[in-house]
Order: C-alpha cells, then sequence, then structure tokens
C-alpha cells in the first residue's frame, strides 16, 4: 500500500464536518438544554433528527443500499463524536445509535444481510435500531459472554441477559453479542421477536437521558441467516474495535468539556481576592487536563488512522480505551474538584460529566466509528 | 491530513536506529555507568555524522528555513525525536555525549551567522545557563559581559553544564546590562583554552553517570568582540531573551523523546518478564479480569503511546512551520513526569530484577530522571502550559 503522509492537521473536510457539528451542539445542546434533558431524562427528539440529517454516517453507505457512497473514514467519525460528546453523552449514543448496526451490517455482514437490513435504515429520517452487548453480572467481559446461540437446524437459539441496551423499546432490529459455540458473535434480532423480553427503563449512575434497558433473552429464535456474516459469523474483534474507538473519542468530548468549562470559571471565580486558576495548585490541574484531552484524543485518532489504512486496530483501539477511561475519570473529577461546592450541585454541568464519565471504562459497544 | 499510521520512511529510521542502538550502545551501557567521568570513545564513530548542521543563511538575519515535509519527505524534526528514542532506549547519557551534538550546538545553528559557523560549526558545544543562584529563573543571571575595546570580559559561575570537559567550546549565558534585566541576557562562544576560563569540578549523580556535568568559573576571561551570539544591542524588548528560549521549543520535544526511550526500555524489559512467566498480553479481556500486574502493564503502554504522540506533535508542527510552544511544553511536561513514574513502577513490578544492577532497570529509572529537570522542570512546563491556555502574564501565574 502506498504511504499516506503522516500528519496532524484535520482536511478542509474534516473540519469543516468538525465545524458543523459544533455549531449545532452550540446552538441546541450546550448549557440548558443539555442540562433539562438529564433532569428530565429524555432527550430531545428534534437534536437527534438533527444530527441524523447531517447524514454523517449515510454518507459513508454505497449507493446501491441506500447511502451516498462517500469513502468510508473512521476519524471522520472520531471527530465527529467527539463534538457531539462535548454536548452531551447521551445524546452522542443516542443520536450515532443507528451507525452501529450500518456499519457492522455493511462491514461484516453477508450481501443478502446488507440488501435486507441497510435500506432499513439508511433513511433521511432517524431510525432506532440498537446494540445489545453489555451483560449484568460481575465480571462481565465482552469477549467471553454468558449469552449463548446455540444452532438447530436452519435456527439459532438464544438465551441470556443483557443490559444497557439503549432504546431498546422503540428499536426495530437489535444486533444481541453472544456466544456460538466458543465463537463470540453478532445476531440480528427483530425488535418484535417473542423470544425478546424488554424489562423496565433502567436508572443509572449516569446517562439520565439515554433510555436504556435491560432485556432478557428466553429461547429466542432467530434465523441462521440473521448471524451477522453468515455461517461463520464476524470478525467480532473488529467490531470490539471499532466501539472501543468510538468510546475514546466520546470520552474526549466529554472531558474536553469538562476541562474547558473548570478553565472558564476558574478565572472567574475569586476567592481570596484573586481567580483560583492563579494559584498553582488549581493551575496545574488545569494544564494537566489541557493536555490529557490532547493525548486521549491523538490516542483515538492513532487507532482509528490504523482501522482507516485498513490494518489491525486490536492494540491500539484497546490502549486508547483503557486510556480514555481511565483519563474521563479524572479530568471529570478535576472539572467538580475545581468548582468546589458548585460543583456538587447538578445545575453546573461538570456534575453530570462526573456521573456520566463512569460510563466509558465500564460500557462496552454502544457506539461506534 | 490525519493520520498517525507511521510511514515506511520513519519505520525505516526507527529500525535503523535500533538496530545502531542495541549493538552500540547498549553492550557498553553499564560499563560506562560505573565509570562515571570517563568518556566512551566507542562515541567517536559519532564524531564524522553531522548531527547539528544547516544550510548557509541566504541574507543577513534571515532564518535558515528547511524544507517542507512531504509525503516522501520526512521532517527533520520528526526525524529527529524518532533518532533519540531509538538511541535512548539503548544510552541516555550516551546520547547526551554524542561528540558535536551538544545544546550548544543546537543554539549555534540556530542563531550563528555565515562566519561563526565557519569557525564554530564543526566544535563540540556545551550550553551554560545555569548557576548556583539561577536555576528555573534562568532570566535572573548574574554571569557578566563587559566589552572592553575589542574584547568581551567574562565574569561567572555556570553550574550542571552537560558536556563540560568534553565540549571544545562552551556557549555562555551572561548579561551585558543587568538593570535591563532580560533585554540584557546574550550569549558568548568561549573556547576552552582561554584565560580566565576553568573547568572548576565535575559531579556525580544519580544517573546519565556517562555524561558529565561540571562547572565553568570565569574569572576575567576575554574573548573577542565578535565572538557574541546574535546581536549586542540591547533592545528595550526581550524580544532577544525570548528568541533564545524559542531555542527550547526545539529541544523540548528532544528531551521529551529521552524520556520516551528510555521508558520504553523499561517497558520492554518488563514485558518480556511478564511473558517469561506465562503470561499472555494479548489486548483483548476486560480489565477488571486480569491480574494488577497485566492491568497496570498495559496503563503505563498506553501512557507511553500517549507521551509519544504529544511528542511528535509538537515536532510535527515544527517541521511544518507552526507554532509550538504549548504543544512543546505538554511532551515534556508530560514525558518527563509519566516516564519517571513508569520507570519507576518497572522496578517495583520487575520485583528483586528491578533493585539488581544484574539488570539494567535500576539505572534507567536513575537516567529518566533528568528528562522531568533540565531544560525546564516539570512544574515550569505546567506552568507555561496553564498561563497559555488561561491566557495569563507571569504576573497573573506566578
Ligand atoms: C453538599 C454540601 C453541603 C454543604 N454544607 C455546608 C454547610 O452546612 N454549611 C456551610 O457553611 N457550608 C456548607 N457547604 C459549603 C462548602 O463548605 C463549600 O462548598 C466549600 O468550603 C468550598 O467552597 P466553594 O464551594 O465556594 O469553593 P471555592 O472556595 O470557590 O473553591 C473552588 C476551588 O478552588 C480551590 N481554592 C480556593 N482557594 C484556593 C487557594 N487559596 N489555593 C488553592 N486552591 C484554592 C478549592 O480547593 C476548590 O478546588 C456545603 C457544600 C456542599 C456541596
Ligand atoms: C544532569 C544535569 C544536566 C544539566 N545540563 C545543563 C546544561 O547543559 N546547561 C545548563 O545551563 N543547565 C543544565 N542543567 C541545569 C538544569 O537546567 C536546572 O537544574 C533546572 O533548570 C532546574 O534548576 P535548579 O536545579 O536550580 O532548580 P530550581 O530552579 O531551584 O527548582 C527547584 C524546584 O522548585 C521548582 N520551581 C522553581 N520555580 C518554580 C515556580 N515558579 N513554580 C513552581 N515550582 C518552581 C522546580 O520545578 C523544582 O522542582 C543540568 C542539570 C542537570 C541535573
Amino acid at each position: 500500500m502506498e504511504d499516506r503522509e503522516f500528519g496532524f492537521s484535520l482536511s478542509e473536510e474534516q473540519s469543516s464536518m468538525k465545524d458543523t457539528v459544533a455549531k449545532l451542539v452550540k446552538s441546541m445542546v450546550m448549557g440548558n438544554p443539555a442540562h433539562d434533558m438529564d433532569e428530565e431524562r429524555k432527550l430531545s427528539r428534534e437534536v437527534i433528527d438533527k444530527v441524523w440529517e447531517l447524514g454523517a454516517t449515510v454518507s459513508m453507505v454505497p449507493e446501491e443500499y441506500g447511502g451516498y457512497g462517500m469513502e468510508y473514514s473512521p476519524i471522520m467519525n472520531s471527530i465527529f463524536l467527539e463534538e457531539l460528546a462535548f454536548g452531551d453523552m447521551a445524546l452522542a449514543i443516542a443520536a450515532t445509535l443507528p451507525s452501529t448496526f450500518i456499519y457492522t451490517i455493511l462491514q461484516m455482514g453477508t450481501e443478502e444481510q446488507k440488501k435486507k437490513y441497510l435500506p432499513l435504515y439508511c433513511d433521511p429520517a432517524y431510525k432506532a435500531c440498537t446494540v445489545a452487548v453489555n451483560e449484568p453480572r460481575f465480571g462481565f467481559d465482552a469477549v467471553s459472554l454468558e449469552t449463548k446461540a446455540v444452532k438447530n437446524g436452519s435456527k439459532y437459539t438464544i438465551n441470556g441477559k443483557k443490559c444497557f441496551v439503549p432504546m431498546a423499546k422503540d428499536s426495530g432490529h437489535m444486533l444481541v453479542a453472544a456466544d456460538a459455540d466458543g465463537k463470540m458473535d453478532l445476531f440480528i434480532v427483530d425488535g418484535n421477536n417473542p423470544g425478546l423480553k424488554i424489562g423496565e427503563r433502567e436508572k443509572n449512575l449516569g446517562l439520565y437521558a439515554l433510555e436504556s434497558y435491560p432485556v432478557v433473552l428466553e429461547n429466542c429464535e432467530v434465523p441462521a441467516d440473521d448471524r451477522v456474516g453468515g455461517d461463520n459469523g464476524c470478525d467480532y474483534s473488529r467490531f470490539l474495535q471499532k466501539t472501543r474507538i468510538a468510546l475514546s473519542a466520546i470520552g474526549t468530548g466529554m472531558s474536553r468539556a469538562s476541562y474547558e468549562y473548570a478553565r472558564d470559571y476558574a478565572k472567574e471565580r475569586v476567592q481570596f481576592g484573586e481567580p483560583i486558576a492563579s494559584r498553582q495548585s488549581v493551575a496545574f490541574m488545569i494544564a494537566e487536563m489541557a493536555y490529557e484531552v490532547d493525548a486521549m484524543r491523538l490516542m483515538t485518532w492513532k487507532a482509528a488512522s490504523a482501522l482507516e489504512a485498513g490494518r489491525d486496530a486490536k492494540r491500539e483501539s484497546y490502549l486508547a480505551k483503557l486510556y480514555a477511561g481511565e483519563m474521563t475519570m479524572k479530568l471529570t473529577d478535576y472539572g467538580v474538584q475545581i468548582l468546589g461546592g458548585h460543583g456538587y450541585i447538578r445545575e453546573n454541568p461538570v456534575e453530570r460529566y462526573y456521573r456520566n464519565g463512569r460510563g466509558i471504562a465500564i460500557l462496552e459497544g454502544m457506539a461506534t466509528v | 491530513m490525519i493520520n498517525l499510521e507511521m510511514t515506511q520512511k520513519m519505520m525505516d529510521v526507527k529500525n535503523g536506529m535500533n538496530n545502531m542502538a542495541s549493538s552500540m550502545l547498549r553492550p557498553i551501557s553499564r560499563h560506562y555507568d560505573e565509570r562515571e567521568h570517563e568518556y566512551p570513545k566507542e562515541l567517536d564513530v559519532f564524531r564524522s555524522i553531522k548531527i547539528m548542521s544547516r544550510p548557509k543563511k541566504k541574507k543577513e538575519g534571515e532564518e535558515a528555513k528547511p524544507e517542507k515535509p512531504g509525503p516522501k519527505k520526512l521532517g527533520t524534526n520528526l526525524s529527529t525525536v524518532l533518532v533519540i528514542e531509538e538511541l535512548c532506549w539503548g544510552d541516555l547519557g550516551m546520547v547526551l555525549s554524542l561528540p558535536n551534538a551538544g545544546l550548544g550546538n543546537a543554539a549555534i545553528v540556530a542563531v550563528a551567522t555565515d562566519e561563526q559557523m565557519e569557525r564554530f560549526g564543526d566544535k563540540w558545544a556545551s550550553m551554560a545557563i545555569t548557576e548556583p543562584g539561577s536555576g528555573s529563573d534562568s532570566g535572573s543571571i548574574t554571569a557578566k559581559a563587559t566589552l572592553d575595546g575589542n574584547e568581551w570580559v567574562l565574569n561567572g559561575e555556570k553550574i550542571f553544564v552537560t558536556c563540560a570537559e568534553r565540549a571544545d567550546v562552551a556557549v555562555i549565558w551572561a548579561t551585558v546590562d543587568k538593570s535591563a534585566g532580560k533585554a540584557g541576557i546574550k550569549s558568548f562562544l568561549v573556547e576552552k583554552g582561554r584565560p580566565g576560563f576553568k573547568l572548576e569540578k565535575l559531579e556525580h549523580k544519580l544517573g546519565i553517570r556517562a555524561s558529565d556535568t561540571g562547572t565553568y568559573v570565569l574569572d576575567d576571561c576575554r574573548i573577542p568582540k565578535d565572538n557574541i551570539l546574535g546581536s549586542a544591542e540591547v533592545k528595550q524588548s526581550t524580544e532577544g531573551f525570548k528568541g533564545a528560549m524559542k531555542t527550547f521549543d526545539n529541544t523540548r520535544p528532544l528531551v521529551a523523546s529521552m524520556s520516551l526511550g528510555v521508558t520504553r526500555a523499561a517497558l520492554d524489559l518488563t514485558r518480556e518478564k511478564i511473558e517469561e512467566s506465562g503470561i499472555k498480553l494479548d489486548y483483548e479481556k476486560n480489565p477488571n479480569n486480569m491480574s494488577a500486574i497485566e492491568k497496570e502493564f498495559y496503563m503505563m503502554e498506553a501512557n507511553l503511546e500517549a507521551m509519544r504522540l504529544l511528542t511528535w506533535r509538537a515536532a510535527w508542527m515544527m517541521d511544518n512551520g507552526e507554532a509550538n510552544s504549548l504543544e512543546a511544553s505538554m511532551c515534556k511536561a508530560k514525558s518527563g513526569r509519566d516516564g519517571t513514574l513508569i520507570a519507576q513502577r518497572c522496578c517495583e513490578l520487575l520485583g528483586p530484577l528491578g533493585f539488581s544492577c544484574e539488570n539494567l532497570a535500576e539505572k534507567w529509572m536513575r537516567d529518566v530522571k533528568i528528562t522531568d529537570i533540565f531544560e525546564g522542570t516539570g512544574q515550569i512546563q505546567h506552568l507555561i502550559v496553564a498561563r497559555s491556555v488561561l491566557g495569563y502574564s507571569s504576573k497573573q501565574l506566578k
């Protein structure tokens, strides 16, 4: 493969997309809207629609399946997710949720699966479809699932418990991660499948605004044709890589929001006759936040660059998510700390970032590049 | 465009330098650690390689502009940080002792006239800023230079000078007008052997023992008038001092990449021992379901990657003519601190192997510490970053 130029600067296309999302987020999400959505535990459908109308995901799908046929770019998707998460993590997950379904089928599905499912969701209007990876148990690991899929003739029977399934109630289809005879794989399950039991909406530490549900699969039968990739399954490792990069991008965006809010606050807040930012113990936290946000972003881009070059990104995506998980906790904590008592009060967004931030390390598979 | 995949050219540089480090530096690393102040004569082979050079300036006062990098061409700064990481993976003390590649050489290349280049370009140059009473606050130096006819007369004491003994010439910072503050600070080229210029002593150090660090005393030392680097004029502004400090925008990523090399050496050994013990590092399992050693290893590796990307970014920006003071300080702040912590933790994870001089891990822990100290301590880097992102002056954030 020909060497591409090595570099750190956004292309024109990338920066114009970034600006577009940033503008939308600034006018419709930052400040009160994000706070209200969290308090009311309800995302604004209007914002979700607006984000979807930007067409970031659909544009990268070939025309024959309902897209606009532009080149697929995990880096572009990382930039997109960071900007959305800068506004709100719950929104970033919900607004890009169909992408996980779409890209998985597009890149790992059989020709029949692509023809059948992609046009359903590659639509100018947002239509929910979701992913069920996480399981409610101690020691959960996305690479060794307790949800099992057993083949019976032309069908698979799936049994298991899932949690944190975003928008499960509204979703037309769900990608379910399950262990099929020792190989982790993904199955396309119809939202109306009778073997799918969607529970009461969850209450979680963070992401108040994101509707998420526990899902029980009880002798849930799916046609063998709906195993993503066909009889031999799909490249599950690649699926995880893409979702890990996405969570790193989201962590970067949210940490940046915490950093910028705390930085500006520290210049305004006067105690002992001076802005608190003029004290080294506060200023050095701000400096650390500044370079760690950049470091998280560069780790995300590094992993996305590997995918973009068509290379395996197992190591890079793993390290990026591990780093983003740890750093998001640290930086969202700094955000609260710099605001002092005010950081503990829900009116200030750093409180929400602190709760949501814990999710980066814990959650798997809820977004993709 | 954003693309953080290493190009073939970068891989070639890295691999070539790694070969050199493992065949030439590693084998003698312990030897010279145990023989402080002895010059590693094996380094003489590097004498002929022009590490610090530049094309002639076009006009007086015009900066020599390096060619812009592109898909086929690797930028000078990016290529240098790659080289330094690999060589320091071999041995940091020896990299600091490479002939004709001192910090003073960097200053000469940056500001010397063509005529000075002619006289000093082939010499090994140390850089002497620090004084007993003036470390981080380099603007407060008291060494003095007074013009007497056609000569400058220098007086003062300089400490902690890298390559103090081995260098042929020293770039000495001194003030021509104390009342002018930073604007009065100039640098001077002082050759070894000038009367009144003495190497007073060599230090005994925690690490980088292969590198000599010494004290210069200047006692009515006379040098020709045109041994001054840059203009003699004391301007009202501090532009001149700021210009000198700008050299550090170049060199901070280099110091950061020194940390990358030593830190990676420590991590490589730790990985080897972890894998020998039967643990497979496969970048797959949930960090909750692995041993503390594995998780910590991954986290240290992630940190190293973060250090490296910040460093490469600062170097790349410099190659592309972008202002990079902030990014240069960011990479040094992170790499100096985290490199130190990682090398310490590696010793701990290695257990008895990390405390014994049978292995180099204990040496790397001593060596890497310097990267959080020289060319601006970690605190000073944090100050620079904080001021920059807060938009504060040095008065608003002391
Ligand atoms: C749940 C809750 C219950 C409370 N209960 C009570 C109560 O019963 N009675 C009561 O009177 N108060 C109460 N408080 C207030 C609490 O004591 C204050 O919030 C706390 O003292 C910090 O003050 P602040 O929030 O104004 O932060 P600030 O003083 O504005 O501090 C903001 C940040 O700047 C840092 N900072 C400030 N000055 C300096 C400095 N000189 N050097 C370095 N860093 C500095 C702080 O450490 C902090 O990180 C309560 C607060 C909360 C959140
Ligand atoms: C091995 C070695 C090689 C060296 N090589 C050279 C060389 O070639 N040429 C040369 O000129 N110098 C050289 N130095 C000197 C080096 O640059 C200085 O040691 C360094 O700049 C720190 O100065 P200091 O040691 O006087 O510490 P100080 O400035 O006294 O600092 C002591 C502590 O206070 C902190 N501190 C200082 N000011 C502030 C502040 N405003 N805010 C917060 N914290 C602060 C520092 O971070 C540090 O932790 C070398 C030093 C060593 C050890």
